[in-house]
Parts: structure tokens; C-alpha cells; sequence
């Protein structure tokens, strides 16, 4: 005991009891971690996302059963069956029938496609405009953006629900309505993250030497500066697509959106809600899926996103 | 400042304008007269029925008589119910939609402020994962999912609530949750987001040094530099509820606002689908406005200077 003290006082730190170890060449140009690119460290620090990676699969499991189900189920989803009607889940029905006896597991997978094929097209239109007029604004500056922007802040102000009222007095409820009505004012957001990103790339080296070698500014802008930009613009996709889901539900609930008997799961749910109290599966199964699917994709982009912000790097 | 504020608002009043002219030119864009109806009518009734909606004019001179009824706050006559001003329609069911706004709205602000600072006070303990779990779970369910279910559980089943209208406070309570339930979630995550970054700040440090005791740190220090993004965010809060309160108006039965945007449409009745969107739109792009307004003034390190907003 005596002596493990002793060992601690200054006094008897003397020299010999110190050894010099010096410097190890070989170390000092060591890499302790593997070197990742920019896109490998994304890729890793998303799949270490349980959460994000429980969207995912989530995600591709609802897209699966959407395109598959009907197509392996015995039932439609437009054939009444008058014999059969509300009647409860079972081995026959497994989610019930609705009030026109038309199996619920098809109709719902039928909702899941109409939902998904929305969501995807209303995202890829806003990608599309959104790159082009964000390209074009960023990359120019000066009065292009200046005004380009000042466009894009007024249709900004409208709300989506007045132009999809005003829309439907000239266009039968659809869903190319429910798209169209999104599109005219869905792709500014897109537009601004992709002109945020180009000025901040369009001064980069990579740009310059191209310009210098005299690439046009549409080769320069779509070639070099958008593909790096990508990361940004994916987020924003993925967070588009249940964004644009909701909407559909949304409007199809008021019977503004697609008409029977193509099935959505907002139609479904409006249905659900009136035979609630006696025949709950109706609404259980359209709500269900659709509160997952918002789920899986919010989580999905969520994730995304965090991979992409370098400043959450651990 | 004040060239800043008028910049907003000359493209506050753009954004109208567009608005107002894009509807007006829509519904003309129709094919078909609005007065058509099954019954036969004679030729003269039906003239005397477009001279009294003023559809026997020019176009040019109904759209110069549309704007100047409008600056006059007078949106017309509905075609459908004969005689009644849409100014009238519009007035006695918009108090219920504004009362249940305005609930939401502050409901929103406080549920959420409360949860994300919660999440940020406890970042990554169990306090943290529970605020977000309920986050999470406010955002992926749709309010035309949450509703039902709210009222199929506590009113039905449970009999706590009134199933529909708004006669009593009580009867507030769930299309409340149900229309905000979106909204607190994202301040929620706005808050928790921003208040987590500000806590590692210098000046928090400098009043943790001080001897400060962590909830006034909290409350005097932090909660004031996170509110910034959901002063921003307030303007499209006010959007949300709006757009929400059609379908919880639908399903808790509630006379307001919300009924007309349907059946407008299924009625064609075009001076109240114009009287409608327009009064929306100054609604939203009004608070839009005040919004970016309320921005600046509250967060000090925001200089303005020749109508630009820079650091």
C-alpha cells in the first residue's frame, strides 16, 4: 500500500524510470479507418439507420404487394358480388367485403397502386421542373433568377386545395387532375433546393475548367453541376412522394379525386367512416396502409436526409 | 425595414391579383352558361337572369366590374341559392371555422413547443424516443384516419365526447387533436432540431458558467432562438389547418367553411366557388405575409438593408 502511493508523488518521478519511445515512422502515415467515398459513407451511415432501413423495407414490401396481390387473388376490385356484402375478414376474404360485396384485400392493394403511381408521377413531374427552372436560376443569376424567382414566389402563395377547386370546374375529378393540380405549384420547392445547390456549385473548379474548355452552359448545368447535387434533390424527392399520397387521399375522401370503382384509399376510408360503428374492417385495412405507407416513406426521407447531413456525422 | 415590408406586400397583393384573375378567367373558360338548367325557360327570362349576374356584358367589362366589386369586399351573388349574398354564406359559417382554427393553431404551437423541448432537454434518453415515437406517429396518420378513430373510440365507445357539432367546449377537444395532430408533430421535430443545436451554443455554455439552473437556461436562453423556424413556420400552419378543416369538419359534422369547398364544385355555383377561393387566399397569403413579417422582427441577428434580407 505504502508503496503504490509512494509511486504517485512527484519525488520519485526521476528520469531512469522513464523510457523514450520516440517517433514510430511507420505510423504516422497509418490510416486507422477505412477511406470512404462521399457516397459509400452515405450508403453506410443510412443502412446503420435501423429505423430508416425499417422504412425501406416497409416501403418495398407495400410496392411489391401493391403491383402483386391483385394480379395472384382469385377476386377484382370492381365486381359486385350482392350475396357477399360487409362481410367480415375471413380465409375466403381476408379483409372482408365491402358494401357491393367487392373483396376489400384486392381494393385495398388496387388503393395502393392509385396511391403510389400519384405519389411517383407527382414527384417526378416536380423533379423534372423543378431541376429545369432551379438550373437555369441558380446557374444564370443576376435578373434571370431575380425574376424567374419572383415568379415562382407568387404561384407559392396559392394554396393547393384552391387550384385543385378552380381545376376541377374545367377537368372531370381524375387523377390527372389530382396530378396536374399539384405539378403547377408542387415543383418550387424542388426548383429553390436545386438553385440553392447550383450556386453554390457553379464557382467550383470542375465548372470553370469546363467552361474554359467551352461547354455550354446547359451541358455545364445538367452534366456536371445536378449530378452533384444529387444528394439534396433525392431527399427532397422521397419526402415529395407522401406529400403527394396524402393529397390524393385527401382529395379522394372529399370525392373530389378518382371515382368509383377504381379504388383509392381515400375513397375506401370516406366509405369506412360511414359503416364504422358496425362493419369497423372497412375502414381498418384502407387507414391502416395508408398510415403505413406515410410512415415508411417519412421515415425513409428522414433517414435519407440525416445520411446526407455531414454535420450529423458521429 | 419598411422597404423590406413593402416588398412582401406589393408581392402579396401579385400573388392575388394572379389569383383573382386566374379564377375569373377558369370559370368563363367553361363552355356552357352557368344559369342552364333542366327547366325550360324562356328567352327572356334567361336574358333577364344573365343581366342580373351581369353575364350579358363584355368580358372585359365583367372582369373590370368583378375587380371593382372585390375592392369593395363584395364577392357577388350565389346562383344556386337565389338572392343570397356569397358574403352572407360565407360569414355565417366561417366563425366556426375560425374558432377551430385559432383552438388548433395555439394547441399546436404549445403541444409541440412542450414535446420538442422535451425531446432536446432528454436528447437521446427515453424522454427523447417516446417525444418523437409520438411524433412519428402524429405525422404518418392522416388526420382523415385520425379522426374516425378518435371519434369512434372516445365518443362511441367511450361516450367522453360529443360525437359532432361545436355546441360545448368539450365538443372542441377532438377535432382539435385530430386537425393538429400533423402540425404538432412537425413543430415538435422544428423544435427539438433547433434546440438541440442551440444548446451546444456559447452563449448557453456562458449561462450555464454563470450558475444558471437548467430550466431557466431552457426557458430564458434557448426556447426564444428555437422559435425562430416555427415563426416561420406559422404562415403554412395556418394553410394546414385550413385545408384539414374541410375533412374534420366533414366527419364531426361541423357547419363551417369546409362545406362549401365540395359542394361549390358539384354545384357549379361560380360566384361562390370565387367567393370562396378568394376569401381563402387573402386569408393564406395575408398570414403568409404577416408571418415573414413576424420573422424579422423577432430574430435580431437578421439585418435588412435596401429591401434584401441578409446576415
Amino acid at each position: 500500500m505504502q508503496q503504490e502511493i509512494n509511486l504517485n508523488t512527484a519525488s520519485n518521478a526521476s528520469p531512469d524510470r522513464f523510457m523514450k519511445i520516440g517517433r514510430d515512422p511507420n505510423r504516422a502515415e497509418r490510416i486507422e479507418r477505412k477511406s470512404l467515398t462521399a457516397w459509400q459513407d452515405i450508403r453506410y451511415r443510412l443502412f446503420a439507420n435501423k429505423l430508416a432501413m425499417f422504412g425501406l423495407y416497409l416501403m418495398i414490401a407495400i410496392v411489391l404487394m401493391a403491383i402483386f396481390a391483385p394480379l395472384f387473388s382469385h377476386y377484382n376490385y370492381f365486381s359486385n358480388d350482392l350475396d357477399h356484402t360487409n362481410q367480415a375478414p375471413s380465409f375466403k376474404h381476408w379483409f372482408g367485403t365491402d358494401d357491393l360485396g367487392r373483396d376489400m384485400y384486392v381494393r385495398t392493394w388496387k388503393g395502393a397502386q392509385v396511391s403510389l403511381f400519384v405519389g411517383v408521377v407527382a414527384a417526378l413531374i416536380d423533379l423534372f421542373i423543378g431541376i429545369v427552372y432551379g438550373g437555369i436560376m441558380g446557374y444564370f443569376g443576376g435578373k434571370v433568377d431575380e425574376i424567374m424567382n419572383r415568379i415562382a414566389e407568387v404561384l407559392y402563395a396559392i394554396p393547393y386545395l384552391l387550384i385543385v377547386i378552380l381545376l376541377l370546374v374545367v377537368m372531370p375529378p381524375s387523377l390527372t387532375t389530382i396530378i396536374v393540380a399539384m405539378s403547377i405549384t408542387g415543383w418550387i420547392n424542388m426548383a429553390w433546393i436545386v438553385r440553392g445547390q447550383i450556386m453554390q456549385l457553379k464557382n467550383q473548379e470542375y465548372a470553370l475548367a469546363s467552361k474554359a474548355l467551352g461547354a455550354g452552359s446547359f451541358r455545364i448545368i445538367f452534366r456536371h453541376l445536378i449530378p452533384n447535387a444529387m444528394g439534396p434533390i433525392l431527399v427532397t424527392l422521397t419526402l415529395t412522394v407522401p406529400g403527394a399520397m396524402f393529397t390524393e387521399a385527401f382529395l379522394s375522401f372529399l370525392g373530389l379525386g378518382v371515382q368509383s370503382p377504381v379504388a383509392s384509399w381515400g375513397t375506401m376510408i370516406n366509405d369506412g367512416v360511414k359503416a364504422m360503428t358496425v362493419y369497423p374492417w372497412r375502414l381498418l385495412f384502407p387507414a391502416l396502409f395508408l398510415s403505413l405507407s406515410m410512415f415508411a416513406f417519412n421515415v425513409f426521407g428522414d433517414g435519407l436526409r440525416d445520411a446526407f447531413d455531414p454535420k450529423l456525422k458521429k | 425595414m419598411i422597404r423590406y415590408i413593402l416588398n412582401k406586400f406589393i408581392f402579396m397583393f401579385l400573388s392575388l391579383f394572379v389569383l383573382v384573375t386566374a379564377t375569373f378567367a377558369l370559370m368563363n373558360a367553361v363552355p356552357g352558361s352557368p344559369l342552364q338548367s333542366e327547366k325550360a325557360t324562356t328567352e327572356q327570362i334567361q336574358k333577364n337572369m344573365e343581366a342580373y349576374y351581369g353575364l350579358d356584358k363584355p368580358l372585359i367589362q365583367q372582369y373590370g366590374l368583378y375587380l371593382k366589386k372585390l375592392a369593395q369586399f363584395d364577392l357577388g351573388i350565389s346562383m344556386k341559392k337565389r338572392f343570397q349574398s356569397v358574403n352572407k354564406m360565407i360569414s355565417q359559417s366561417f366563425g366556426y371555422s375560425l374558432r377551430l382554427g385559432i383552438v388548433s393553431i395555439i394547441t399546436s404551437v404549445l403541444a409541440g413547443c412542450v414535446l420538442g423541448i422535451i425531446a432536446a432537454m432528454y436528447h437521446r434518453k427515453f424522454l427523447d424516443n417516446l417525444a418523437m415515437v409520438i411524433a412519428v406517429i402524429g405525422l404518418a396518420i392522416p388526420s382523415m384516419v385520425m379522426a374516425p378513430l378518435l371519434q369512434y373510440l372516445f365518443s362511441v365507445k367511450l361516450r367522453m365526447f360529443p360525437v359532432t357539432g361545436l355546441k360545448e367546449p368539450l365538443a372542441y377537444v377532438l377535432p382539435t387533436i385530430a386537425l393538429s395532430s400533423v402540425s404538432i408533430a412537425f413543430i415538435a421535430r422544428l423544435i427539438r432540431a433547433t434546440m438541440i443545436e442551440v444548446l451546444h451554443a456559447d452563449f448557453i455554455k456562458t449561462a450555464k458558467a454563470k450558475g444558471l439552473g437548467g430550466h431557466l437556461i431552457v426557458w430564458r436562453h434557448a426556447l426564444r432562438n428555437s422559435m425562430l423556424p416555427v415563426v416561420t413556420y406559422l404562415g403554412y400552419l395556418a394553410a394546414n389547418v385550413i385545408t384539414g378543416s374541410v375533412i374534420i369538419e366533414q366527419i364531426f359534422a361541423i357547419p363551417g367553411m369546409g362545406k362549401f369547398f365540395v359542394q361549390c364544385v358539384i354545384d357549379r355555383d361560380y360566384p361562390l366557388i370565387m367567393g370562396t377561393t378568394i376569401f381563402y387566399a387573402v386569408l393564406l397569403i395575408a398570414t403568409r405575409f404577416l408571418a415573414d413579417i413576424a420573422y424579422v422582427l423577432v430574430d435580431p441577428r437578421i439585418r435588412i438593408s435596401a429591401g434584401k434580407v441578409g446576415g
